[in-house]
C-alpha cells in the first residue's frame, strides 16, 4: 500500500533530513518509526501526505506516484488519509466540535449525520465535555486529542500519527493505542512515530527504527532497543 | 454542492467578515459611498434626460415643398419619413390649415380683413410637414435624408436647441461615467484588498484546510460570499438613503419653488428606482464577486 523507493529529501537549507529510505508498508499493518529527535520521522510523515515533495525517489501510495499526481486529486488523496501532527495543527479559531467537524464538512457529510459522529468521536478520545473550548484553551494533551479525534473520524484508510502520545500521561497513552489497535483491526493502515519505549515494547509491532535520515532497522514485532 | 455544505460556507462568510471586522466595514463604506454617488448622478442624469426627452417633444423640423407639389405627394413623402425609426409623430399640414394658423396669429385683431381671401388663400403652397423626432440627436441624418428629395424646397429645424441639448446631455453623461468609474475602481480596490487581508491572516489556516483535504472551491467559497455580502450590504445602504432623500428633495422642491414644478417635471420616485435598485444592486454584488473572485484565484493558488 505504501512504497518508498531511495527517497531523498533534503530541505532548500541544504540539511538532508531522510538520505535514502526504501519502505514497503502493506495494507492493513500497524507500523512504529522510531528514532532519535532529528532522524527524518516527521519528514517521512509530510511525504507521504505530499506536504512535501522528495529531492529524489519515488513515494507510492496505493501503486500511485505521489510525484505524478495531479493538483485536481490532492484533495481527494488526502481525505483519504488521517493525519496527527506533531504540531497538532488545530484551527485556531474553531472550537473542538467544529475542528472535527471540519474535516467531514470537507468530504461533504450532511449536517445531520456530522452532529452524530463529532460528538461520538470526542467521547472516544475523552474529550466530550470540552466539545466548545478553543485550542487555545486546552492543554497540550487535550488538543493532541482533539487531533487524534479530527484524524479518525472520516475513518481514513490510512492513519498517519507523528507522536500521538507525546503529551499524554502513560494512563491514557495505553488507551489511546488501544483506540488505534482496535482502528487497526478494523482495515486502517496505521503508522505511529513515537519515542514511548513502552508502548512499543508491550505492543509487539512492527519497528522502523531510523537515524540521520536512513532507516537503520526494521524489525516485526520487536521491542524497542533503545 | 449539498446544502449543508453551502449552508456552512455560508456561515464562514459571515464569520470572515466579522474576524476581519474593520476592513469589512471600510469596504462596506467605499462601496456605500461609490453606489451612493452612483446613485445621484443615476438621477440626474435620468431626470436631465427626462427633461430633454420633454423639450425634444415640441422640436419639431417643418419640411416645406416646390411649388406645385400636390397634397397627395406630400401626404405620401410624410408616409414614407413616418416609417422611419427615429421618427416619432409626422403631422401633415395643409395649405388651409397652414393660413388658418397664419391668420390667427398676423389677423387676430382685424379678422375680417382677413376674411379678403377666403377663395384666395396666399399660402396655397404652404402645405407642409411637421416631422417630430424621439431623438434631436439623429437630426442631422433625418435632415439629410429629407434633402436629397426632389420636391423638398426648405428645411426649417432647430439647430441650436437640438445642438445645445444633446452637447449638454453627452457632457452630463462623460462626466458622470469618468466618476463613477474612479469610484468603482476604488471599490474593487478596496474589497479586494479586505479579501487578501482576510487571506493572508489566515493562512495558515487554510494550509491546515489543504492537508485536511479540503477542496481550492471550498477554502475560495467563504470569501467569496464575504464579498458579494460586503456588496450587498454597501448597495442597499445608499439605495435606501437615496430614495428617502429623492423623495424628500421632490417634495421640497414642490413646496418651495411651486412654479418650477411646472417646467422641470421630475421623474417619479418609483419609476426611478425601478431601474435603479436593480442597477445599483447588480453593481454591488459585481464589485464583491468579482473583486473577491479575481483576488482568491490569486492569492490562494494551490
Ligand atoms: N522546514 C525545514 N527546513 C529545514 N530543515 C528542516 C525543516 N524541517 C525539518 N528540518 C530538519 O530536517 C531534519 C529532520 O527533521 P524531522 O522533523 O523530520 O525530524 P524528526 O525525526 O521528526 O524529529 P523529532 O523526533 O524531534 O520530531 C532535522 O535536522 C531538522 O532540523
Ligand atoms: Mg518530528
Amino acid at each position: 500500500m505504501i512504497a518508498l523507493e531511495n527517497v531523498v529529501k533534503s530541505y532548500p537549507n541544504g540539511v538532508g533530513a531522510i538520505n535514502g529510505v526504501s519502505l514497503h508498508i502493506k495494507r492493513g499493518e500497524f507500523v512504529f518509526i522510531v528514532g532519535d529527535t532529528g532522524s527524518g520521522k516527521s519528514t517521512l510523515i509530510k511525504l507521504l501526505l505530499k506536504e512535501l515533495e522528495p529531492t529524489e525517489g519515488k513515494v507510492r501510495v496505493n501503486g500511485v506516484n505521489l510525484a505524478r499526481m495531479r493538483k485536481r486529486m490532492i484533495p481527494k488523496y488526502r481525505r483519504k488519509i488521517g493525519c496527527v501532527f506533531q504540531d497538532f495543527r488545530l484551527l485556531k479559531d474553531r472550537n473542538v466540535y467544529e475542528n472535527v467537524a471540519f474535516a467531514q464538512r470537507v468530504i461533504m457529510t450532511p449536517t445531520k449525520e456530522i452532529k452524530k459522529n463529532v460528538p461520538a468521536m470526542l467521547s472516544l478520545v475523552g474529550l466530550a465535555e470540552k466539545y466548545k473550548s478553543y485550542p487555545r484553551q486546552l492543554s497540550g494533551g487535550e488538543q493532541q486529542r482533539v487531533a487524534l479525534a479530527r484524524a479518525l473520524v472520516n475513518s481514513p484508510d490510512i492513519l498517519l500519527a507523528d507522536e500521538p502520545t507525546g503529551n499524554l500521561d502513560p494512563k491514557t497513552s495505553r488507551e489511546i493505542m488501544k483506540l488505534l489497535e482496535e482502528i487497526n483491526a478494523r482495515g486502517t493502515t496505521v503508522l505511529v512515530v513515537t519515542h514511548d519505549q513502552d508502548i512499543v515494547n508491550t505492543m509487539k509491532k512492527r519497528v522502523i527504527r531510523m537515524q540521520k535520515g536512513i532507516i537503520v532497522g526494521d524489525e516485526r514485532e520487536s521491542g524497542y532497543i533503545g | 454542492m449539498r446544502l449543508s455544505t453551502i449552508g456552512y460556507c455560508l456561515q464562514q462568510g459571515f464569520k470572515n467578515i466579522w474576524r476581519n471586522k474593520m476592513f469589512s466595514l471600510a469596504s462596506t463604506a467605499t462601496m456605500a459611498a461609490c453606489i451612493f454617488m452612483f446613485g445621484i448622478f443615476f438621477c440626474i442624469v435620468e431626470n436631465f434626460q427626462h427633461f430633454v426627452r420633454e423639450v425634444e417633444e415640441g422640436v419639431a423640423i417643418t419640411v416645406l415643398f416646390e411649388q406645385g407639389t400636390s397634397e397627395e405627394e406630400i401626404q405620401e413623402i410624410g408616409d414614407r419619413i413616418g416609417q422611419r425609426d427615429e421618427v416619432r409623430q409626422v403631422v401633415f399640414v395643409s395649405a388651409k390649415v397652414a393660413w388658418e394658423s397664419y391668420k390667427d396669429v398676423y389677423f387676430k385683431d382685424m379678422p375680417e380683413l382677413a376674411d379678403g381671401f377666403v377663395d384666395d388663400n396666399p399660402l396655397a403652397n404652404s402645405a407642409n410637414l411637421e416631422i417630430y423626432m424621439n431623438d434631436v440627436a439623429s437630426q442631422q441624418g433625418l435632415v439629410d435624408y429629407i434633402s436629397s428629395m426632389d420636391q423638398v424646397r426648405k428645411i426649417n429645424r432647430s439647430d441650436v436647441v437640438a445642438d445645445m441639448l444633446t452637447g449638454f446631455n453627452r457632457l452630463v453623461s462623460y462626466v458622470s461615467v469618468a466618476i463613477i468609474a474612479l469610484l468603482l475602481a476604488v471599490s474593487v480596490f478596496l474589497i479586494s484588498n479586505t479579501i487578501a487581508i482576510g487571506i493572508s491572516v489566515r493562512k495558515e489556516e487554510i494550509a491546515i484546510m489543504r492537508l485536511i483535504g479540503a477542496k481550492n472551491s471550498f477554502i475560495k467559497a467563504p470569501f467569496l460570499i464575504e464579498g458579494v455580502v460586503i456588496g450587498l450590504v454597501g448597495a442597499s445602504i445608499p439605495l435606501g438613503i437615496l430614495y428617502y432623500l429623492y423623495n424628500r428633495m421632490i417634495l421640497y422642491i414642490a413646496v418651495k419653488f411651486g412654479i418650477l414644478t411646472n417646467v422641470l417635471n421630475f421623474i417619479q420616485v418609483n419609476e426611478l428606482f425601478r431601474t435603479l435598485v436593480p442597477v445599483g444592486m447588480a453593481l454591488g454584488v459585481g464589485i464583491g464577486f468579482f473583486g473577491s473572485i479575481f483576488t482568491a484565484q490569486r492569492h490562494l493558488k494551490v
